[in-house]
């Protein structure tokens, strides 16, 4: 009979561990934060939907850090390092240490891109990370960065709820949100539609839909209009013929489509198709509404997107040097002009580096000390201001319009209105962002 | 009364869809005994059949205009099509315009050849495997070609429209005598869903009116007799495979400007047709064209708001994303074979 048994194997197994671990216990370092690097590199862990729906949206945000990496290691002709205001990077990598990146795909689903985050931070050590293009995606993948100890520089995410009910110490967001559109896109459609409007919302059944909604019918309301109905629908859906059907009949003049990427290329085709925009309702003509626009998602829907109110967070068409400096870096490297996708990852990329730099760590506290507050410029935004209270940047939005002619792919958009920042600044505590709190930063280890 | 007309015509339009794809299945299941989980991808290729000719006829011709910048200030290069510089600008123009029915011609060999190579290389070793075997095989082969798909056309939809002489809708409130854009409908829905019963009654026309079609339904009833009369029923069977995929072919290539394609379409017509087949009743091909026009009418009424807000009210929300299934259910109750199902199918 064997001598062994399951309690003598447990205490066994327990020694040997100890034993084994106890060289490294003596002799290893203390790291002060997760990641701390100890080599001639850092590593940044780029979070990006390089399959599913957005994946074009992800290609371009990748082609932006890769970009930005190339900058800050000293490569190119720097971009918008050259224009940024804060003159900390030095094009030497970050505090001297040569930025290398590794990738992950989100597939725009919140539990695969909390997966490739971890993998990022436990396998690859990568001390940020960074990417979006799904709300949901960004507020589940800060809240992993925040338990791990490791800053969360929020790529695409257009929900309130990203700095708002859901905001974390070590996550920050350049791109703006669906208050901000709707604070921007209202007095545009009332100069151009009226006082007198009804409109009914058509809304993409999660956290940005909701917020993004929210924000639109009030900031609609405040000009006047009333909400005839909201109807959510599925993210899976594809043919919205029967939510638009009920439009038609609905008393409506307006229809805002709360959709982004293909949701609205395809919800916007429907509402063309079923002659909404040839309809005349209470004596006015029918209008459409897409209060979030993007270049891809207006090169996806073609001429149906002729006319057609909506806002952005950057136009590869603005005139500053930032851009400028941009738009020629990336059109030179890959022949095209960048969305404002990859605007905003470029500039929160030159951010964290930045905020390195001037905080002389990677230590998570202190680069969250260092962008709390800070106020920049030259990144193609203009003045701007990272605050402090909710990590939110505020700087100008732009609304834009579907373009009635254009002269080639790139050109869908034009730039209706520069609208000012103090036009869609709010209090910290907006009920719209109300519920949550930053907490402390967690610098991990 | 115009509410409930015009998600009658959407009902129509959207069981087309369904009815096409599931008549396909069928027809595959049928004869080949094969479940075919690649069936959507068939759909989708179809789709992108109309994507890729739309491409080829804009494939251009490129010149420097040295009056003109492109967005870096460099001269810009202007595209003229080969088609307008071959055909000239008017006729040349109206080739692109109609690349989707165009696309037609042009799916029909490309998707028979697709079937009979989907069929030769990989199911027919899958014949005397198991349900489960085929599945699986069939559902590897779907995510193989959405990839290949993917990786040719990019992950987002491609606009591809109608010709302009299909845009905009048609009035039936005045046709009915309502008052005018009280019921009004997209011509190319309208176009897709006369297409559709084409096809269904030339499939139908073609097994009931034609020799082959007559060999083909005495081997889907009795395959062995069929064999021992000397008849080849496994070469018919192949060909069969090549029309049920130039069928969802054909459903997709209409389908393109209803909504712009993209990669992953199949997938999502594929679930509910099979749930359509089911319900119509395995093997049974007027049972899926009825149970296919069926659900699509159902599943239309649930999402007016006024039968939302019915059933809301009953603690059941968002009736409109589980109406097919329930039905079903119920369906599949009272009648385990569904609508039109045969003894013995899928019953051993």
């Amino acid at each position: 009979m064997s001598k062994f048994t399951r309690r003598g194997l447990l205490k066994s197994s327990a020694v040997m561990g100890a034993g084994l671990a106890m060289p490294t216990l003596i002799t290893s370092p203390v790291a002060a934060y997760t990641n701390e690097p100890t080599g001639g590199s850092v590593t940044l862990g780029f979070n990006v939907p390089q399959t599913g729906p957005y994946a074009d949206e992800g290609s371009d945000e990748l082609r932006a850090y890769k970009l930005a990496v190339e900058h800050l290691n000293g490569g190119g002709d720097g971009g918008m390092m050259n224009t940024f205001t804060s003159k900390a990077l030095k094009g030497n990598g970050i505090l001297g240490k040569k930025v290398e990146f590794v990738t992950g795909d989100t597939q725009t689903k919140s539990d695969a891109a909390r997966a490739s985050a971890k993998s990022m931070i436990e396998k690859d050590g990568a001390i940020m990370i960074t990417g979006g293009s799904s709300s949901g995606v960004a507020v589940a993948v800060q809240g992993l960065c925040q338990e791990a100890g490791v800053i969360f520089m929020a790529g695409l995410t257009h929900s309130n709820d990203t700095t708002g009910k859901d905001k974390k110490a070590n996550g920050f967001r350049h791109f703006f949100n669906g208050y901000m559109s709707g604070a921007a896109l209202a007095p545009v459609l009332e100069k151009a539609y009226g006082k007198e409007r009804r409109a009914y919302h058509l809304t993409a059944d999660y956290t940005w839909g909701w917020t993004q909604q929210e924000s639109i019918q009030a900031a609609t309301e405040g000009v006047g209009w009333e909400t005839v109905n909201n109807v959510l629908t599925p993210l899976a859906t594809t043919d919205f013929s029967s939510y638009i059907a009920p439009v038609l009949n609905s008393g409506a003049d307006v229809l805002v489509l709360n959709h982004y990427g293909g949701n609205m290329i395809n919800s916007l085709t429907s509402a063309v198709q079923f002659g909404l925009r040839d309809k005349q309702v209470n004596g006015k003509n029918f209008e459409i509404v897409v209060p979030l626009y993007s270049e891809l998602m207006a090169k996806g829907a073609g001429a149906n997107i002729e006319g057609v109110f909506g806002s952005t967070n950057w136009s590869w068409t603005l005139g500053d040097e930032g851009t400028k400096a941009f738009v020629k870096s990336f059109g030179e490297k890959y022949g095209f002009p960048p969305s404002n996708a990859a605007q905003t990852v470029y500039a929160q990329t030159l951010l964290y580096a930045d905020a390195c730099e001037r905080a002389g760590t990677f230590n998570p506290c202190g680069i969250v000390e260092s962008l709390e507050g800070f106020e920049f410029d030259g990144l193609g935004n203009g003045p701007t201001l990272y605050r402090k209270e909710d990590h939110q940047c505020f700087k100008d939005v732009l609304v834009m319009k579907g373009k009635e002619n254009p002269a080639n792919e790139y050109d869908a958009l034009e730039i209706v209105e520069v609208t000012p920042r103090a036009q869609v600044e709010y209090a910290p505590d907006h009920p719209m962002f109300a519920g949550g709190s930053l907490g402390k930063c967690n610098p991990g280890a | 009364m115009d509410a409930i007309l015009l998600q009658i015509l959407n009902g129509l339009d959207k069981g087309s869809a369904y009815a096409l794809i599931a008549l396909g299945l069928t027809l595959i299941f049928g004869t080949l005994g094969v479940v075919n989980f690649a069936h959507g991808a068939l759909f989708m290729l179809g789709s992108f059949c109309a994507v890729a000719l739309s491409k080829i006829f804009n494939i251009s011709k490129i010149t420097i205009d040295p009056d003109k910048v492109d967005f870096l200030g460099n001269p810009l290069k202007v595209k003229t099509p080969y088609v307008i510089e071959w055909f000239g600008e008017s006729t040349g123009a109206a080739i692109i315009d109609w690349s989707v029915p165009l696309a037609i011609l042009f799916a029909i060999p490309v998707m028979l050849l697709v079937g009979y190579v989907m069929e030769r290389g990989l199911i027919k070793h899958f014949y005397k495997r198991p349900h489960a075997d085929q599945i699986l095989v069939t559902f590897g082969l779907a995510i193989v070609i959405q990839e290949i798909i993917k990786a040719a056309f990019g992950a987002n939809p491609i606009p591809t429209p109608a010709p302009d002489v299909f845009r905009g809708s048609y009035d039936f409130g005045v046709l009915l005598g309502m008052e005018a854009n009280a019921v009004i409908y997209p011509f190319w829905r309208l176009i897709y869903f006369a297409f559709s019963t084409v096809i269904i009654a030339s499939v139908f026309a073609f097994l009931q009116f034609t020799t082959f079609g007559m060999v083909v339904r005495a081997g889907m009833a009795d395959r062995e007799t069929v064999g021992l009369l000397g008849i080849n029923i496994d070469k018919r069977f192949t060909f069969m495979f090549g029309i049920a995929a130039a069928v969802a072919g054909l459903a997709g290539v209409m389908y393109t400007p209803i909504n712009s394609p993209n990669y992953h379409m199949g997938m999502d017509f594929l679930v509910l047709s099979f749930v359509v087949v089911v319900v119509g009743g395995m093997g049974s091909l007027p049972g899926a064209v009825l149970a296919g026009f069926l659900l699509g009418v159902l599943e239309s009424f649930a999402s007016m708001n006024e039968v939302k807000g019915f059933f809301e009210a009953l603690y059941l929300p968002s009736i409109d994303q589980i109406i097919i299934y329930l039905v079903a259910i119920i369906i599949l109750l009272a009648r385990p074979r569904g609508l039109m199902g045969r003894a013995g199918v899928m019953e051993e």
